[in-house]
């Protein structure tokens, strides 16, 4: 990326949300208990195609990385996160539903 | 991984970035690969990211800060040839200039 | 956001927080599910996340500019900080956590600007959470290559007199900038200059604020 020709830097910005700040606090939590590094998690990001960084949100991302690294951890399996994700998009249509509040 | 056997750099040192690219995840920005410049301060040692990345065991390495000037990085593209840039590159991604 | 909350409460009776109104999407339903999976295997528990959520809330540029106000009028302290920023920056009673900080000083010949080109390192511990801008490719791509064109877009112009040096986060360091300290602030105590540095001048894409007369 260092380098790379591109067009002005962008100026918006915007708060953080609840689950992006989750998902940031994830990442600090599970790198402190070793569960993988700082290093694991910028492994996935650099890993992905460039057309993510088009389509998908910065914590949305990290989201993934997070995901393929406790995976590849052996923290959870895909099955069980599968099963998760069910039960999760059954409670409801909102982030506030699913959550629980 | 096996241990590498890794120079020891000093601070004021004229190193070389190999210009390597190897298979995997690596810490060394693209741009700077084959650039030369001057060691401006040790660091570590810290383990190797390259290896950290995978969960895999870990050689200490020393971290080097290199400052490179722009016309070294970047030719007659450098805005003012003499601006600066500096990053940090481990060990064994850097050779001695004699 | 002029949604109205009030019609949608939760379960408990109670107005969802602000941003919990929208629509589920794919990757928020994996942070839940992933969330969930790392409390029920006992690996964190809910009351650290959002201890964790806190923490980070809790810092902000203010902490980093406190460090330069200090930086400004202490020479012990500046000596300290150059020697060692995160011990220096603890000194003042700020949890930086692990990170390794590396404080670099502007001065009349030489201007500093930090960038992480390959992922978004940023000294988070003491000043928060990145700006968006920060992230993006934009900044990153061009500032190790055109950082005086970027700089003017943030609206500083220097003279060529000034070497810009770039510092790109490739590893375990981060980088806070000490700016300039600005004219005519000889009689202002360490409150009142902290008020001085901005966000932007700590990464190095503004300066701090000159004294309005």
């Amino acid at each position: 990326m260092g380098g790379d020709a591109a067009g002005p830097i962008p100026d918006a910005s915007h708060d953080f949300a609840i689950w992006e700040k989750r998902v940031d606090a994830l990442m600090v939590l599970c790198a402190e208990r070793g569960h993988f590094t700082v290093d694991g998690l910028r492994r996935v990001l650099e890993d992905m195609p460039a057309e993510n960084y088009d389509t998908m949100s910065y914590y949305e991302r990290w989201i993934v990385s997070i995901n393929q690294n406790l995976i590849e951890g052996g923290v959870y399996s895909t099955a069980e996160l599968a099963a998760k994700m069910s039960e999760v998009a059954a409670r409801g249509d909102t982030y506030g539903d699913a959550t629980g509040g | 991984m096996g241990m590498q056997q890794v120079a020891e750099f000093v601070s004021s040192q004229t190193v070389r970035v190999r210009t390597d690219i190897p298979p995997g995840h690596v810490r060394t920005p693209y741009y700077l690969r084959g650039k030369t410049g001057v060691i401006e301060r040790t660091l570590g040692p810290f383990p190797n990211p390259e290896d950290l990345a995978y969960g895999v065991p870990a050689q200490p390495l020393q971290l080097l800060r290199v400052r490179f000037a722009m016309q070294e990085v970047w030719g007659h593209a450098a805005e003012r040839p003499n601006d600066t840039i500096e990053a940090e590159i481990y060990a064994h991604w850097l050779e001695t200039v004699t | 956001m002029p949604h109205d909350h009030h019609d949608h409460l939760s379960p408990s009776g109670h107005p969802y927080r602000p941003d919990n109104d929208t629509v589920l999407t794919y990757w928020q339903q994996m942070e839940i599910a992933i969330r969930e999976l790392l409390i029920e295997k006992q690996i964190v528990t809910a009351a650290q996340i959002a201890g964790q959520i806190a923490d980070m809330d809790a810092r902000s540029p203010a902490d980093g500019a406190a460090v330069v106000a200090r930086a400004w009028t202490d020479p012990a302290f500046l000596e300290r900080l150059r020697a060692d920023g995160s011990a220096a920056t603890r000194e003042m009673g700020f949890d930086i956590g692990p990170m390794k900080l590396i404080a670099v000083e502007n001065t009349e010949t030489l201007h500093n600007v930090v960038v992480c080109t390959l992922c978004s390192c940023y000294p988070r511990n003491l000043l928060g959470l990145p700006p968006d801008w920060y992230k993006s490719r934009a900044y990153r791509s061009r500032t190790v290559r055109e950082p005086r064109s970027v700089l003017a877009e943030f609206g500083v112009t220097l003279p060529d007199t000034v070497e810009v040096r770039v510092h790109d986060s490739t590893a375990d360091m981060r980088y806070v900038v000490i700016p300039a300290r600005p004219a005519g602030t000889e009689g202002l105590d360490e409150a009142a200059l902290a008020n001085l540095v901005t966000r932007d001048s700590m990464i190095g894409t503004g300066l701090a604020r000159s004294l309005r007369p």
